[in-house]
Parts: structure tokens; C-alpha cells; sequence
């Protein structure tokens, strides 16, 4: 097992280093540059500004430089300034907004388990009921349905019309005010409608998902064994079906891992959320370098992790793996 | 667990995040009182507090009311005084000297002096420092502090948009000196000597400043600012009707059809006015098809301005006639303004030689048929949908007009830098100096240069070297009168329409004068009557 988790864990270096090559190169084919957003359609900036801008940036010198100097600094994990005009360290960026991009991210996971987990075992084990039937196109409607739209709607009439929910941000203005379950409520305030429209639209995956594994194991000889042994119906769904129904999503679960970090840029311009969506949005679209690079490897990063970790609970839920080294 | 988690939402729910709004004026109570906080919406957060590195307008915003210059525009758009108490230009208008306010000090309580000026000014000609706004400071010849009130400079020429370059943010010397500008924490904690000393800045969520109770023209009277960060108009229009925001610039539709509830008016005020800056279809003059005046005379005949404003803008604007806005001082109200006239524009096609001779209902000549590109950058409605309207309308006179919407960078890239595009919409914002030599020079045709669509004419040349050496008002207007009737003839650009500043202020800020230079430069006499008070911290 040790030996295993140890290869793997090699394996990601090289693999890292190949991610890191492909998106470097993928994003300096990208037209346009990241001192364009300063110099070009400026009447007041003068010629040579795009000159030391360049300096400044490192962007004179030839690209393969430019990725050894990039990759030289991650080494020691530095990620470099940003090339937006604050120049602020990227590492500093991405931290300042992950903590709330993450908790909307795991609150979001939870609701989504909360409610389609469930929902999946009993539309599976009532299959072709009216409930089967009908969290089918519920939960398919929240799927289609455009966020934006969904949020908007909602902010008017929760926030607008009703008044009793913020419609954007994170914390209200008096927050500083506020004693600590007075600041706990009004974070918990901001958060109720960014999460619910972050969860709805991840409710059918999951509860299809749920569902159609919890049928293929309901069909499994060891159910009818169980049944056949005399045991309630109960027993046989909730504790020998469900287990086993409930490995795959473990996989799944290990997948998610990188979209934790990962924000929606539509989500987050909608609610006023400085996220990381929108903070990749901006790096991208002023072509800054750094940042961009900084996102990505951190995404790859917890890419690899996740699939590890999928793969490991996976070996420790399951004897036959865990037996079969 | 269904049932907890409902439970939970049902909790959440429960608890009123925002004071209902009352709205309820007590009538006599209307003199000026210190205290409330001012929330306004911006779609942007800021860069740089650092007025000399930031090029943004969220930036521009925070720093005006963070740091002072030593002249500023008033409401007529007049050069006035502000850290500079007066000044003399020399009968050359080659030098100027600037008397300086004594007593002045920075926000953390050091005292401001000419030395700051100079600092600042040597900062800007730094070669090492990556500012955008070098230009109007490498024409200066000297710069000198005599003493510690007094600052002078002269031209090798004389400049005239020189005193008002002088407007710059002054930047504190004893905070700055000997380090390197990019690496300097001011960037994200501001010590200026303006009306509002700066707090916190949460990145992405808002940015707080106070006001500064010793400011030397006086303290405003908004107790605080809040410029809180919400990246869609629809959402901050969502805030500005809960109370969550005071200040938003409303869209045209927004202040047409969705602010004309009555529970809206009273709450709040709505001003409109004439921005500076204005949308244009620029042809590139390297273009054999565009070479010839009458063609571009007869597109610009061809396109409906008012049909454009009204579409796009549901009527609030203006059409554009040549660079200035209608209301500024240098506007020439004479010159052609090319009244939509479609048979006018087929009988200048044909002048130049262009006709349906194949009967495709295409104008051809010499076997080509008249067809072109429009590119324009994506992410604004306004010229996406002008270019709509002008497809349409140059169809009609038998033009074949594609349009291309690029991303920005890529469409610099491609298309602006490399001259690679038939003709493009786009924008200019200006402001009340009519200096126009970056954009229609022809010394400025080079690469990445301002003047894209390569125009080039040996009397425009000649006037805005001239202009921009002339002091006078009157004189000076003379000149651009030229420049504007030059244009008008020439159609480079066909020139379409300037928009409208749609702000919306909550109604409990009174003090608020609308002029040509709009409602915010009188911030500091804006005040809340003590008995409409929101925020009592």
C-alpha cells in the first residue's frame, strides 16, 4: 500500500511538469498581451511605456526562458506578481479568495448530497412511482434552468419584494458592528441564496447518478439472498444496498475535489462574490500571465490529489481492493 | 436529514438583513449637517491607489477623492485652484509659477510642501517608472521649488494644456522617496492630502475611505464612502431599490422603463447629462474603397443617427458632428452635420464611380463589389447593436457590410495593431482639454499608435501643432473651429453619437448641482439634512 501511494505520488512530478508546459505554451499562443490593457487606446500613455512594461514583466526575454525563470520560482513555490497593475504577489490573490469560493463550493456539495442522495435511493427503490417520476423533471428543470436567470428572480423577490434576504455580497455594511452570532447570522444571510442556485443545478447529476446505481444493485444476488434470509426490507436497502450503492459516488466525490477551487464567473458576477471565477476571468481576459499559470497548477494540483484520494478511500472502503495488491 | 436541512434554510431565512427604508422626510430639516455614509456601486474594483501607476476608472475614482493636485476643474469646467492658491503664467506662456497653500498636511499629519511637487513631477519623468501619463511632463524643460511654497516650470515651446496637467495627484514625498515605485505599499494603503483619508479596502467586496475633518478647503460633509465592488448592473440595480447602495449609473433602459415607480422617485433623484466621449465607425484610410472623400461622405449620409440613439441608447444622447461634445466650450455648431439622406449617398457613390453594373444589388467598380467588415470588441452592447442598425442601412444603398465582434485583446492584436480591418467601432473618452494631436496627428499613425485608420492631412496637422501652443481661449477656439470643419469634410471617422451619464442618487443627499461637468465634482457639499440621516457610523 505504502509503495503504491509512493509511486503515485512520483508519478504527479512529471505529469505536473508536462500540465505546466502545455498551459504555458497554450496561453502565450493566446493573442494579445498582458501590457495592452495599459498602453493601447491610451491617448496620454506615451511609446515607450510598452517598452518598460515589458522590462518590467520579463516579457523581452525568449519564451522558453521565460518558462524555466516561472518554473525555477514555483520550485521554491513562489508564483510570481500578478501583471495587472497592482502587482501584488499571485499566491496573495488566489489565497484572499479561495477560503469563500471553497466554503460556497463544500456548502454547495453538502446541500447536493443532502437532497439527491436520498432522492436517488427512494426514486430507485420506488422506481416508476409519481415521486420517481416527479423529482425526475424537478430535478432536470433546476438542471436547464439558466442561474443567472434563477438568481435574479430570486434576488428580486427574496431581496427586493420580501426583504428578507441580502441580495449580493458576502457580509452586510454595519458587519463590523455586529456582536459574533449577529456577524455568524448575517454571513449565514448572504449565503443561503448563492448556495441554493449553486446546488440546484448539481441536484440531477447526482441523484441520477445515485439512483441508477442503487438499481443496478438492487438487482445483485447478495439482495436477494438478503431478502431471501427473511430480512425487513429496511435492513436489506439501507445497510447491505446502500453500501454498496454508495462506492461509486466515492469516486466521484475524489473528482470533485479540483472544482472546489474552481468558481463560476456568471455565479460570482451575479452575486457580488469575489471568487476565484471571476478572479481567473479578469486574468485571463488581461492576459495575466502569472496569475493564470498560478490557478491552473493549483487546479492540476488538486486534480492529482483528488484522483489519489479517490483511489485510496476507494481502496479502503473496499476489502477486494485493499486485499488485491 | 431533509428535515434538519430544512430547518436550517428556515432559520436562515428568518432573519431581516436589511432595515426596511422609511423615506420619510421631516419637511423644514434641510440644512447642511456632517455625518451618513455615501454607498456607491461600481461594476470594477480598483488596481492601484497609486494615482501615478493606475489607468483604470474605479482607480481614478478613489484617487480623486484620496489625493489633491494643485489646480482642478470646477462645475463650468474653469481651471481652479487646489493645492495651489494661485499662479502666474509668464506674458511668454512659457513658464508657470504656482503659490502654494500653507498648512496643508498629508493624511498621517506631515506637512505638505513644493517638494512633494517636485518629487511627484521627477517621479513621473522617471524612465523607471511605468506610468502612462509621462507624455505631458517630458515637454517640461525645467522644473524648481525656489521655496517651500512655490513651484515653477517652464516650456521649451509654449503648451497650453499645461496647467491643467498640473491637476495630477500630488504624491507624499517622505513616503516615497527611495524606494521603488511598483513596490510601494501605498498601492494599497493611500496617504494623499484630499477630502477623504483612506481605511480599508477589502479586495473584490468594497473600499471604505472617511473624511478628512482637516481637509484644507474645508471638511466635506459625508461622514464616510463606500465603494462597494458588484460586477452586474442588474444586481446593483437590485441593491440600489433594498437600500444596499445611494449612487449607481443607471443603463438607458434602466432609467427609461424600470425607475418610473413612484416608490423609486422618492427615494431617489435622477440626473442626466452629456458624457465626455464619444462612439464612431472609423474607416481605414489605407483601404483603396475609403481613399475617396465622397465614399466616406456618402456612408456617413447613409447612416441615421438618430435612428441609432434611439435604438440603442432609447434616446439618451446626442449625435456627434466631429471629437467634442455639443455642450463643451470648443464645439463648432456650424459644421455639416450630414442629415441622414440616402439618395444624397447613392448620388456620391456614383460621383465615384461606384454602381450596381452586374445587378446583384451590390455597388461594384472595376469588377469589385463594395463589401467590407466591421470589427468591433466585444462585451459592448451599445456598439454591437450600432453596427446592427448601419449594416442594415448600408444594405440599403447597396453596400455589403459584414460584422466581426472580437475579444479585446485579440481584436488589438489582430486587427487595430496590424491595421488588419476595413473599419471598426469604437470610442474615445476625452475631457474638457480639446488637445486632439494623439488621435489625428499624422506622426501618430505608427504602430500601436492612436490615429489607427491612418489619416493624414498637411492642415490639420498644421492646426493641432498650433493649438496646443495657443492660451487663449478665444484664439484657441478659432483654431479647433478649423479642425472641426476640416474633419467634418474629410468624414475619417463617421461620427455617431455621444452618450448621456444616467446617475441615480439616493434623494436624502441634497447639495447636488448638475452642470456641464456633471454632479460629482461638488461631492464635498453634498451633505445628508441631519434628520434624514441612514448610517449614525
Amino acid at each position: 500500500m505504502y509503495r503504491y501511494l509512493l509511486r503515485r505520488l512520483l508519478m504527479m512530478i512529471p505529469l505536473l511538469i508536462g500540465i505546466t508546459l502545455i498551459s504555458f505554451t497554450v496561453i502565450h499562443l493566446a493573442p494579445g498581451e498582458p501590457t495592452d490593457m495599459q498602453t493601447q487606446m491610451n491617448p496620454q500613455a506615451s511609446s515607450d511605456l510598452q517598452a518598460k512594461l515589458h522590462k518590467q514583466y520579463g516579457l523581452d526575454k525568449p519564451l522558453h526562458e521565460q518558462y524555466l525563470l516561472w518554473l525555477g520560482r514555483l520550485v521554491r513555490l513562489d508564483f510570481g506578481e500578478s501583471f495587472a497593475q497592482d502587482n501584488r504577489p499571485v499566491l496573495g490573490k488566489i489565497t484572499e479568495r479561495l477560503p469563500v469560493t471553497i466554503l460556497l463550493n463544500v456548502l454547495s456539495l453538502v446541500v447536493i448530497m443532502a437532497v439527491a442522495l436520498p432522492l436517488g435511493v427512494i426514486s430507485a427503490v420506488r422506481r416508476n412511482s409519481f415521486f420517481d417520476r416527479a423529482s425526475t423533471v424537478l430535478v432536470f428543470v433546476g438542471f436547464a434552468m439558466p442561474s443567472f436567470w434563477l438568481a435574479l428572480l430570486m434576488m428580486d423577490w427574496l431581496g427586493v419584494r420580501l426583504g428578507v434576504l441580502p441580495v449580493s455580497g458576502l457580509k452586510s455594511l454595519g458587519y463590523e458592528y455586529m456582536d459574533l452570532s449577529g456577524q455568524l447570522l448575517d454571513r449565514a444571510a448572504h449565503l443561503v441564496l448563492p448556495v441554493f442556485i449553486a446546488a440546484i443545478g448539481g441536484l440531477a447529476g447526482f441523484s441520477r447518478y445515485m439512483r441508477s446505481n442503487m438499481l443496478d444493485v438492487i438487482r445483485q444476488d447478495y439482495i436477494m439472498t438478503a431478502r431471501a434470509k427473511g430480512l425487513s426490507e429496511r435492513v436489506v436497502i439501507y445497510k447491505h444496498a446502500l453500501r454498496n450503492a454508495l462506492l461509486p459516488v466515492i469516486t466521484i466525490l475524489g473528482l470533485s475535489v479540483p472544482g472546489l477551487i474552481g468558481g463560476s464567473v456568471i455565479f460570482e458576477t451575479i452575486f457580488a462574490i469575489p471568487g476565484m471565477g471571476k478572479l481567473f476571468y479578469d486574468g485571463v481576459m488581461m492576459r495575466d500571465y502569472p496569475l493564470i499559470m498560478g490557478v491552473l497548477v493549483i487546479g492540476a494540483v488538486l486534480t492529482l490529489v483528488g484522483n489519489l484520494l479517490a483511489d485510496v478511500s476507494y481502496a479502503l472502503a473496499d476489502p477486494r481492493i485493499r486485499n488485491s495488491e | 436529514m431533509m428535515r434538519y436541512l430544512l430547518l436550517f434554510l428556515l432559520l436562515l431565512t428568518g432573519c431581516p438583513a436589511n432595515e426596511p427604508l422609511t423615506g420619510l422626510e421631516p419637511p423644514a430639516d434641510k440644512e447642511p449637517a456632517f455625518g451618513d455614509t455615501f454607498l456607491q456601486g461600481s461594476i470594477g474594483d480598483a488596481s492601484t491607489l497609486l494615482p501615478i501607476l493606475a489607468s483604470d476608472s474605479s482607480s481614478s475614482e478613489i484617487n480623486g477623492l484620496v489625493y489633491s493636485g494643485l489646480v482642478r476643474y470646477d462645475g463650468e469646467l474653469k481651471v481652479v485652484g487646489e493645492l495651489a492658491e494661485s499662479w502666474e503664467i509668464s506674458a511668454d506662456n512659457l513658464s508657470i509659477t504656482f503659490h502654494l497653500r500653507r498648512g496643508v498636511k498629508w493624511h498621517d499629519g506631515a506637512p505638505f510642501t513644493s517638494a512633494d511637487v517636485l518629487f511627484t513631477y521627477q517621479l513621473y519623468i522617471d524612465p523607471d517608472t511605468p506610468t502612462a501619463y509621462a507624455e505631458s511632463y517630458l515637454q517640461v524643460e525645467n522644473a524648481e521649488a525656489p521655496d517651500a511654497y512655490t513651484f515653477r516650470v517652464s516650456y521649451a515651446e509654449p503648451y497650453a494644456p499645461a496647467l491643467m496637467s498640473w491637476g495630477f495627484s500630488v504624491l507624499p514625498k517622505h513616503l516615497l522617496d527611495g524606494k521603488k515605485i511598483t513596490e510601494s505599499e501605498l498601492a494599497r494603503h493611500p496617504v494623499g492630502t484630499g477630502p477623504y483619508r483612506f481605511v480599508e479596502w477589502q479586495g473584490g467586496e468594497k473600499i471604505v475611505l472617511e473624511a478628512n475633518r482637516d481637509y484644507f478647503d474645508g471638511s466635506p460633509f459625508i461622514r464616510r464612502f463606500v465603494f462597494r465592488i458588484i460586477p452586474d448592473t442588474s444586481t446593483q440595480f437590485l441593491e440600489l431599490q433594498t437600500g444596499g447602495l445611494d449612487f449607481m449609473s443607471l443603463s438607458p433602459l434602466q432609467y427609461d422603463r424600470q425607475t418610473d415607480t413612484l416608490a423609486f422617485k422618492r427615494l431617489f433623484n435622477k440626473y442626466r447629462y452629456l458624457a465626455f466621449g464619444y462612439t464612431y465607425l472609423g474607416y481605414n484610410l489605407n483601404r483603396p474603397m475609403f481613399q475617396d472623400r465622397r465614399v466616406r461622405q456618402a456612408l456617413t449620409y447613409a447612416i441615421d443617427k438618430q435612428e441609432i440613439i434611439d435604438g440603442v441608447l432609447l434616446g439618451y444622447g446626442q449625435a456627434a458632428t466631429g471629437p467634442y461634445k455639443p455642450d463643451a466650450w470648443v464645439y463648432n455648431p456650424a459644421v455639416p452635420d450630414y442629415a441622414y439622406n440616402p439618395q444624397k449617398a447613392r448620388e456620391l457613390l456614383a460621383e465615384a464611380g461606384w454602381a450596381d453594373s452586374d445587378g446583384d444589388g451590390i455597388l461594384d467598380k472595376q469588377g469589385a463589389d463594395f463589401s467590407f467588415t466591421i470589427v468591433t470588441n466585444q462585451g459592448n452592447d451599445l456598439r454591437s447593436k450600432a453596427g446592427e442598425i448601419i449594416q442594415r442601412r448600408f444594405r440599403e444603398i447597396g453596400i455589403d457590410v459584414q460584422l466581426r465582434i472580437i475579444e479585446w485583446a485579440t481584436f488589438l492584436k489582430e486587427f487595430i495593431n496590424p491595421g488588419n480591418f476595413d473599419a471598426t467601432i469604437l470610442g474615445w473618452t476625452g475631457g474638457p482639454e480639446p488637445d486632439q494631436f494623439e488621435i489625428w496627428h499624422s506622426s501618430k499613425t505608427g504602430p500601436r499608435q492612436l490615429n489607427f485608420i491612418g489619416y493624414k492631412n498637411p492642415e490639420v496637422d498644421m492646426l493641432l501643432e498650433k493649438g496646443r501652443r495657443i492660451f487663449d481661449q478665444q484664439e484657441r477656439k478659432k483654431i479647433y473651429d478649423r479642425f472641426q470643419q476640416i474633419l467634418a469634410e474629410d468624414q475619417p471617422y463617421t461620427f455617431l453619437f455621444v452618450g448621456e451619464a444616467l446617475p441615480a442618487v439616493a434623494s436624502r443627499f441634497h447639495g447636488i448641482e448638475p452642470t456641464a461637468a456633471g454632479i460629482r465634482y461638488n461631492f464635498n457639499e453634498w451633505y445628508v439634512p441631519a434628520g434624514q440621516q441612514k448610517f449614525s457610523r
